[in-house]
Order: structure tokens, then C-alpha cells, then sequence
């Protein structure tokens, strides 16, 4: 029964997303992918989050390495091909996780949040200081990437539409990567170490060996964010990394409630939405996205995803 | 092929929006989008340039070139990373006629790029990037305020004139602080100076100390500086506090006391600086625009609140030229090119990549004013390189 | 670079350090003790900065907005701790460091509110505003000197709180088990709040001393949250001594890399960091 009500949901979600296109609003379409490509971004951070154990409030950096390394890799006066950009910047977002978790997991607890917060800045200082990246101006992608393989063109990204269903792939994607990925082996181990982590060291797991591959993989999945963010806007910027978007993507997820993948989307959208009607209303909008924030970790604890659980225990007492 | 798709999006944008509001309705107003920082660091700045914009609006009755115009405002927070989803804002979802924007230039450059492959007319209230009216350069964008090259290129050259011969730059590593150190040695070692050493520190980090320390040993004849709002006055503060000031004298392009004199008090008296606006210019437009300003908004105007009005100034020229049809481009943007500017910091005209051929002033800062001292350089253009236009 | 001028940017680092220490003692305090993330550290920063700069417009001395100021800080941190920070102890990291992100956008819109978006300046009081001459042309304010004297009167009265005083001992003891000093019968919570206003009162009256330098500016707290961050991280959490080194160390860093890397001056902070990490990843003191 409430495996039914849940797939039902996300038919009728999926539906939309693909539907929403052809209503012919260029922005919303755009907003739409924004929102779809935060939601990679915060069910990479899921993934450590929720289900690792790792709270890192560094994730921006592998978003913003992921971004770059697109615009990095494009010719300057063509459009690359999508094939070299979208894998070049998953692969370097994840090779800097791999590198950086090595400091970083060598710590816990406070000290993790803490030293992968240090480490995003110094990668937001390498692409705001030094020449790399444009600097603090940021760098353009003049042209989107090209889809093509050979003579074969299976879709245009110049095209918003197609655009737009191109993200909504990529998440369907990586959701059913990561589903998939918890229910392995590997997913059943980095679960216990997040619950236990002496047990499974004493059942013999190199706890430390897992940890680092769910924090490269995590990376990588936010490089994938970030070249999509790339290739959607065209600009990247240092800010991509700044630690404010490491605080955003947090709140995505927390919002959203933790180990729940259902809830990160949810949490991205939610976010993406608040945004864009707070900031519509008044000036000082940013006061209300504060108080949002306040008023759900003190009055919604388990985010969006225990909402209808407790929506159901309240009638349930009306009832009763 | 970018430009194409684009162009057959907004076009379709277009359409649905028409069909959508009555026809009657689209005609009547203009939509006129501002994009300026209202929250963080430059929300002052926002503020007046909005503030400079609207009252050149009300004044002629609440039209630009004949039409009514309706605003809409995004709050682009000087925040690059978002700067193309909230210019996005305005030309997609709220499909403006003109773009307004913005202090930052990162932001504006972001801006530009939209403005250009939707053509979509824009006018640059205050960032002074040269790269706008430089390389990134079109038929559509224009600029009422500045190039960073511009105010800078001046001190160059009065820097000179007082008989320098070695100055020590310092700036935040930065486009506009770059560019701004690059105008100024540029004129002061023509003229014979030499830039003896070129000091940078990350943006927007204060701590000048160590700075202050190796420019005592440097012992050059002046130093030139580029910082504005906070980071200008601790600058200020600190360079009086640590003696350099009787030594060692300070020159800086003017965004280094305007809007910082009150918060700099004393430490920022006598500095003097190049601008292409100054308190107490004497001409008619200058005492109106003062008056009518300080009347509606109850404060005194500064020179964004200058750079926003001549930003609507600039768009009533074009738009009653084309009958404020903002399609007819070709006679909209020959009449902004050809346009004399009645502006409160005297009539300027615009060159040919469309920034303002204007006189950049010497001031020097009494009281909580930049005092005119005299016209540093006359109709000073900037030299728009990379400029294909 | 001669040795005048050495020992001079010496000096700025030593100077730069000690108010870095100022803002990350109570962090630190916070962190260690209790547990908890706070990222609104950086506002009480600039909350302190603003009511010097209110205060100081009220009083006319920037003495006298001090003596007002640190119990006003007190009694507000109080006041947040029995109103949100309380109910987040046995909560998440996580929560803890949501949360505070949250205060940090209600108290910038807040300010924005109050005081508007504009640079305001706070005069150094009159006794202090002289300057001591070093070479023929540089000069030192004798303000900054003050500001680092106090720097280590407070360090040395917080080792005398925590090492030598009653309350000291429960905040040590608390940290390392607070169960066990609930089951003494001592009032965790009473102490809780005390500490966690006393870190708020640090942070403020850090803003307040700097505020003359520094002047008063929207996003001021920001600037020195991450920096005290890895300050922090650098020190051991819940270190004085550990902070207090660490500000030192990250002085140095800071005042030299600019001097003699300048390209990279932004990042040397944080390749410091990462080089005490590998060596210590807990820190250079673990706790204390």
C-alpha cells in the first residue's frame, strides 16, 4: 500500500518534470533544471550525509571543480563535444574528493565539518587567486557542448527542452545509481559503518578504505552537478565554491531530511522555490529564508521526508 | 548558431507574452528590469542608482520617450554564481525592454553576455569594468558611468605633475583594482614617473599592516591605492595611523572617499583624488538635480544616484528618438550614440564602444565633501581596446 | 628585507594573531565545551562592532560603549541559548550547524534594518589615539598596541577561569563527560548557558575593540568566521592555549605570505592548515 502511494508519487513527479517543458516559459523551464541539477548536487551529499555518516561542509568545491573543469576543457571558439566535458569534469571533481579525503578522513566529528570547510577554501582561493580560472571574474562557456558522436546527434543542447530533459536524465540517473549502490555490498558496509564503525572494523572491513571511496564517488556526483550547472548557465565563478553554497546544498538536504533520497530532491526543490518566491516579495528576503531555516530544525526535525509520517501520527491521535 | 536559438526563444518568449497580456497593454508600458544589489555589501550603491533612476522617471512624469514605464526589480546580491539565473529573471520570465545593471562587475559582465545573444537593450549604471565597452563591446550595451581605466588614467598623470617620480600601487587582487593600477601607471610613466613596485592582496581581505610596513621601507615618493566602501577606510585609517601620511603622500581614484568620509573622519581629510563627479560642480542640471533629489529621498545624492539618473537620461534619448518603440532599434541606438548628456557632472557624450567621453575632475576631500579643485582632463575618452565595433 | 622592517612585520603578525585570538577563544569555548557548531560566531562579531558603533554615538567614548556593551552581549547570549541553542545539544552536528546558519541571515537582514548598508567609522578614544614612531617614516598606533595588550590580559584571565575556578573545573569536566557531572548534581545547564554567553560576550567585545580599526560594514562577521575556523581546527577544539598558538602561527602565515609570496597570499592560511593536519589531525592541542 505505501509502496504504491510513494510510486505513484514519483510517476506523477517524473510526468511533470517532463511535461513542464512544453508549457513554453523559458525561464521556469531553466529554474526547473536549476532545481533538478541542486538535486544531484544534494543527493551527493546525501550519500555521505545520510547514509556515510560523513558530514562534509565542503561539497561546493567538487561542484565548483566539476564546473570548471567543463568550462577548462572546451575549446574556446567551438563547442566541445559533451562526451569529453561531462566524464572530464566527473572525473576531476572525483580525483580532488580522493585526494582531499585522504586529509580529511584521517579526522572526525566536529573536526571533519570543520577541515573539509578549510579544505573548500583553499580550493575557492586557487580558482579566486591565481590565473587558472579567470579569477575572480569567473570564466564563460561561449558554446554549449555538442551531443554529437560522429555523424549521430541523439539530442541538442542548445535546445532548452531538450536541455531540461537531458538534467532530468542525469538525475533519474544518478537516483538509481545511488539506490542501487546502497543496496550492494558496498552500500550495505558504508550503512554500518555510519551506525558502528568498531563493529565493522572488528568484522574486518578497512572502514577507512569505504569511507574514502563513498567521499569519491559523492565528489564525483557533484562534479556531475557542476558541469550541468555549467553547461545550463554558460559562467562559472569562484563563488560556485564559496562556502555559502556549501551551506545551501547542507540545508537542501537537511530540509529535505537526511538519509532520504526522495527528501534531497524534495529538500532542492523546496529550496530553489523559497528562493524565488521570498525573494519576489521583499527586499529583505533573506530574513525569511533565516527564519525558515530556524523554524525547521527546531519544529521539523527529520525534514520534509518525516512530514507525512507525522502529519499521519497527528490525525491518527485526532482520531484516536 | 547560439545567437539563432536564442533569438527564436525570446521570440517565442515574445509571442506567448503577447498572447497572453492584451495587445493594448503590451504597448502601453515600458518594462524596464533593474538589477542592482539591494542586500550585502554595495545595497547603498543599489539604492541611490535606483533612487538616481526614479526621480529622472517621475520627472517626466513617470515616462521614458513618451512611455509608461513599469519596473521590475531583482536583487542580484553582487553574487556572480547567480548572476545569470537573475538577469534570466528579468529578460525570460519578465520580459523587460531594457536592462538596468549592475555595481559588481563580474555581475555585469554576466549581464552582458545575456544582453547580447538575446539583444536585449542595456544600460551599465555603475560597474566599470573596461572590458565592457572593451572586448565584450556591442550595439546594445552601453555604460553612463565609468571605465575603471578612466578615473585612474587621470591620476596618472596629475601624480606626475606634482613632480613624483616613484610610486608603490596597492589594490586588491581584482579586476577592477587592476585595471584601475593599470590605468594609472599607464599615464604616470609616460609622463616619466616609474612604478617603482605593484602591491596586491586578496579581495577583500583588510589587514594593511604588513603592507603599510613595506611601503615605509620602499620610501617612494607618493603611493597610488584603489579601495572603496569598508575596505577604504580601514585603508585610509590605517595609512594615517601609521604615519605614512605626513611622509609619504596618498593619491586614489575617487572611489576611495566616496560615500567613506564620514566613516573615515579625520584620517580622510585633504586626500585628494580623480572622478568624474565632484560636490560643488556649478552648473544648472547639477544644483536641480541636488535639490529635487535631496527633496524626495532626504538625503544628499552621491555620484551612483548621478549614474542612475543619467542611466534613465540616456534611455528617454534613444526611446524618444524611436518613438519609444524600443524595436526600432537602429534610430533608438543612433540616438544614444549621438546623445548629448545633460548630466549633473556636466554634458558628456558617448564613443564609439558607448562608455562616456566625459571630464574627470581633481577633488579634495573637506569635511564630508570631495571638493572640486579643477577639471583634471577634459573629455577624456577611454580607449575601448579590443573594441570591434 | 632588513631586520627593522623583520621585526616590524614581526610585530604586525604578533598584532594580527592576538585579535585573531580574541574571536577564536570563543568559538573555541562553545565548540569544546558544549559541543556545539556555532557558524553565528562571526555575527556576534559584528554585532559587537555595531553596538560600539551605537553605543559610542550614545556615550560619546568608545570606553563607556565597552562597560555597556560586554553585559548587553552577555545577557543577549543568554537569552539565544535558553531560546535555541538549548534545545540543541542532543541534536546533530548537522542541525546544530544549519541553525546557526540560519541566525547568520536574520542578523545581517537585521542589521540592514537597523543601521542601513553603509561604512560607519568609531573614533579611537582620545587617550589612546597617539602613535609611537619606529623608523623615519613609519609610525605604530597605540591603539593596535592596546588592542593586543588586552589580547593577552584576556587570554591569561580565561586560563585563570578554566584552570584555577570552580566553574572552570565543571566546564573541564563537562567536556569530557557531561553525563557523569549531571549525576554529581551539578547544574550542567546553569553552567551551559554561562559559557555559551560568555563566548557570545568574547566575540562581541572582540567586534568592539577592532570596530575603530576596522570600521562597521555589512558581511564584517563573515570575514572572520573562516579565519577563525581554522584557527580553531589548527589550535585543537576547546584549546585556549591550543587557540592561542594557532593565531599566532596563522599571524604569521598571513603577515609573511603577503610579504613574500604574494600571488598566493590567500591560500598560505589554509596550506598552514593542511600541513599541522597531516601532522596532527586533531590538532595541535587536543584538548585542555
Amino acid at each position: 500500500m505505501k509502496f504504491r502511494a510513494s510510486s505513484v508519487a514519483l510517476f506523477v513527479a517524473v510526468a511533470a518534470v517532463i511535461v513542464f517543458p512544453f508549457t513554453d516559459s523559458a525561464f521556469y523551464t531553466e529554474l526547473l533544471a536549476k532545481a533538478m541539477i541542486l538535486a544531484i548536487f544534494a543527493l551527493s551529499l546525501d550519500l555521505l550525509v545520510g547514509y556515510t555518516g560523513l558530514v562534509s561542509f565542503g561539497h561546493a568545491a567538487y561542484f565548483g571543480i566539476g564546473a570548471y573543469a567543463t568550462v577548462l576543457l572546451a575549446p574556446k571558439y567551438d563547442p566541445a563535444s559533451l562526451w569529453v566535458v561531462l566524464p572530464g569534469a566527473v572525473v576531476a571533481a572525483g580525483l580532488a574528493a580522493l585526494i582531499i579525503g585522504l586529509f580529511v578522513l584521517r579526522t572526525r566529528g566536529i573536526y571533519f565539518i570543520m577541515v573539509t570547510l578549510a579544505f573548500a577554501q583553499m580550493v575557492y582561493y586557487v580558482f579566486h587567486d591565481t590565473a587558472i580560472g579567470g579569477g575572480s571574474d569567473g570564466i564563460y562557456l561561449n558554446f554549449k557542448p555538442s551531443a554529437a558522436l560522429g555523424a549521430f546527434r541523439p539530442f541538442d543542447l542548445e535546445q532548452a527542452r531538450q536541455q531540461c530533459w537531458f538534467v532530468t536524465a542525469a538525475l533519474l540517473i544518478t537516483w538509481w545509481f545511488l539506490a542501487r549502490l546502497l543496496r550492494s555490498p558496498f552500500g550495505r558496509a558504508i550503512v554500518g559503518i555510519r551506525s558502528n564503525e568498531q563493529r565493522m572494523r572488528a568484522l574486518g572491513f578497512a572502514t577507512v578504505r569505504y569511507k574514502l571511496a563513498a567521499f569519491t564517488i559523492a565528489g564525483a556526483i557533484a562534479g556531475l552537478a557542476g558541469s550541468l550547472y555549467a553547461i545550463l548557465f554558460g559562467f562559472v565563478t569562484p563563488e560556485l565554491l564559496s562556502w555559502h553554497q556549501s551551506g545551501n546544498v547542507l540545508l537542501m538536504v537537511i530540509l529535505g531530511g537526511i538519509g532520504s533520497f526522495a527528501g534531497s530532491v524534495g529538500g532542492a526543490f523546496a529550496f530553489v522555490a523559497m528562493q524565488e518566491v521570498f525573494s519576489g516579495w521583499t527586499r529583505h528576503w533573506q530574513l525569511l529564508m533565516g527564519g525558515v531555516i530556524v523554524a525547521a530544525v527546531l519544529f521539523l526535525p527529520g525534514g520534509l521526508a518525516a512530514l507525512p509520517g507525522r502529519l499521519k501520527r497527528a490525525f491518527g491521535a485526532d482520531r484516536g | 548558431m547560439l545567437f539563432v536559438s536564442f533569438a527564436s526563444f525570446v521570440s517565442k518568449a515574445l509571442l506567448v507574452g503577447i498572447a497572453s497580456t492584451t495587445a493594448a497593454q503590451a504597448e502601453d508600458k515600458l518594462r524596464v528590469g533593474l538589477m542592482l544589489p539591494y542586500t550585502g555589501t554595495y545595497a547603498a550603491l543599489g539604492n541611490a542608482i535606483t533612487n538616481g533612476f526614479k526621480l529622472q522617471v517621475e520627472g517626466n512624469g513617470g515616462k521614458l520617450g513618451g512611455r509608461t514605464v513599469e519596473f521590475f526589480t531583482v536583487d542580484d546580491e553582487s553574487d556572480p554564481a547567480k548572476a545569470t539565473e537573475n538577469v534570466n529573471k528579468l529578460v525570460k520570465r519578465d520580459r523587460v525592454d531594457v536592462l538596468v545593471g549592475t555595481v559588481h562587475s563580474g555581475v555585469a559582465m554576466a549581464m552582458a553576455k545575456v544582453a547580447r545573444e538575446t539583444n536585449t537593450l542595456m544600460v551599465v549604471p555603475n560597474a566599470g569594468a573596461d572590458e565592457l565597452t572593451g572586448p565584450l563591446c556591442a550595439p546594445n550595451i552601453f555604460r553612463s558611468s565609468f571605465s575603471n581605466w578612466q578615473s585612474s588614467y587621470a591620476m596618472g598623470r596629475e601624480v606626475a605633475a606634482r613632480k613624483h617620480k616613484t610610486v608603490v600601487t596597492l589594490t586588491w587582487k581584482y579586476a577592477a583594482g587592476q585595471q584601475s593600477v593599470d590605468g594609472f601607471k599607464e599615464a604616470f610613466e609616460k609622463e616619466g614617473g616609474k612604478v617603482v613596485k605593484e602591491l596586491t592582496l586578496p579581495f577583500p581581505n583588510v589587514e594593511f599592516q604588513p603592507f603599510l610596513t613595506e611601503i615605509a621601507a620602499l620610501k617612494p615618493d607618493a603611493v597610488f591605492v584603489f579601495f572603496a566602501g569598508a575596505g577604504a577606510v580601514k585603508f585610509v585609517k590605517d595609512y594615517a595611523a601609521a604615519g605614512l601620511r605626513t611622509s609619504i603622500p596618498l593619491y586614489a581614484s575617487g572611489f576611495l572617499t566616496d560615500g567613506t568620509l564620514e566613516a573615515m573622519g579625520e584620517a580622510g581629510q585633504g586626500l585628494v583624488t580623480t572622478l568624474h563627479y565632484a560636490d560643488g560642480i556649478l552648473n544648472a542640471q547639477n544644483q536641480s538635480f541636488r535639490l529635487r533629489y535631496a527633496k524626495a529621498y532626504k538625503v544628499q545624492p552621491d555620484v551612483y544616484a548621478v549614474q542612475g539618473f543619467d542611466a534613465a537620461q540616456l534611455l528617454d534619448i534613444g526611446l524618444t528618438a524611436a518613438g519609444g518603440d524600443v524595436t526600432r532599434r537602429a534610430e533608438l541606438q543612433k540616438a544614444m550614440e549621438t546623445a548629448q548628456i545633460a548630466s549633473p557632472r556636466g554634458t558628456f557624450t558617448l564613443s564609439r564602444a558607448h562608455n562616456p567621453v566625459q571630464d574627470i575632475y581633481l577633488r579634495k576631500a573637506e569635511g564630508k565633501e570631495n571638493k572640486l579643485v579643477a577639471v583634471s582632463i577634459k573629455a577624456l575618452a577611454d580607449p575601448a581596446r579590443g573594441c570591434k565595433m | 628585507m632588513d631586520l627593522p622592517t623583520f621585526l616590524i612585520q614581526l610585530l604586525n603578525a604578533v598584532q594580527y594573531g592576538l585579535l585573531l585570538f580574541l574571536v577564536a577563544s570563543g568559538l573555541t569555548l562553545i565548540f569544546g565545551i558544549m559541543g556545539v557548531i556555532n557558524l553565528a560566531h562571526g555575527a556576534f562579531y559584528m554585532v559587537g562592532a555595531y553596538m560600539a558603533f551605537a553605543l559610542t554615538g550614545l556615550t560619546g567614548n568608545l570606553f563607556y560603549a565597552i562597560l555597556l556593551g560586554i553585559p548587553l552581549a552577555f545577557a543577549f547570549g543568554a537569552l539565544l541559548e535558553w531560546l535555541l541553542f538549548a534545545h540543541l545539544y542532543k541534536r546533530d552536528h548537522l542541525e546544530q550547524v544549519l541553525l546557526t546558519y540560519g541566525l547568520i541571515l536574520i542578523f545581517e537582514e537585521g542589521r540592514s534594518l537597523l543601521f542601513g548598508d553603509d561604512v560607519h567609522g568609531v573614533d579611537v578614544p582620545a587617550l589612546f589615539a597617539a602613535s609611537i614612531r619606529l623608523t623615519d617614516t613609519l609610525s605604530y598606533p597605540v591603539y593596535r598596541l592596546v588592542i593586543s595588550a588586552v589580547c593577552v590580559a584576556l587570554a591569561a584571565g580565561l586560563f585563570v577561569l578554566i584552570r584555577r575556578t570552580r566553574l572552570g573545573m565543571v566546564i573541564r569536566a563537562g567536556s569530557h563527560d557531561r553525563d557523569m557531572v549531571q549525576a554529581l548534581g551539578i547544574d550542567i545547564d546553569r553552567t551551559y548557558r554561562i559559557v555559551f554567553a560568555l563566548g557570545v560576550a568574547l566575540a562581541a567585545f572582540a567586534g568592539m575593540l577592532a570596530a575603530p580599526v576596522s570600521s562597521v560594514f555589512p558581511g564584517m562577521g563573515n570575514q572572520v568566521l573562516i579565519v577563525s575556523f581554522v584557527v580553531v581546527v589548527i589550535g585543537g577544539i576547546g584549546s585556549i592555549w591550543g587557540a592561542l598558538i594557532a593565531s599566532l602561527v596563522i599571524g604569521l602565515a598571513d603577515t609573511f605570505g603577503k610579504v613574500l609570496v604574494p600571488e598566493y597570499a590567500g591560500l598560505a592560511v589554509y596550506l598552514v592548515m593542511a600541513m599541522v593536519l597531516l601532522w596532527r589531525p586533531e590538532g595541535i592541542f587536543r584538548r585542555g
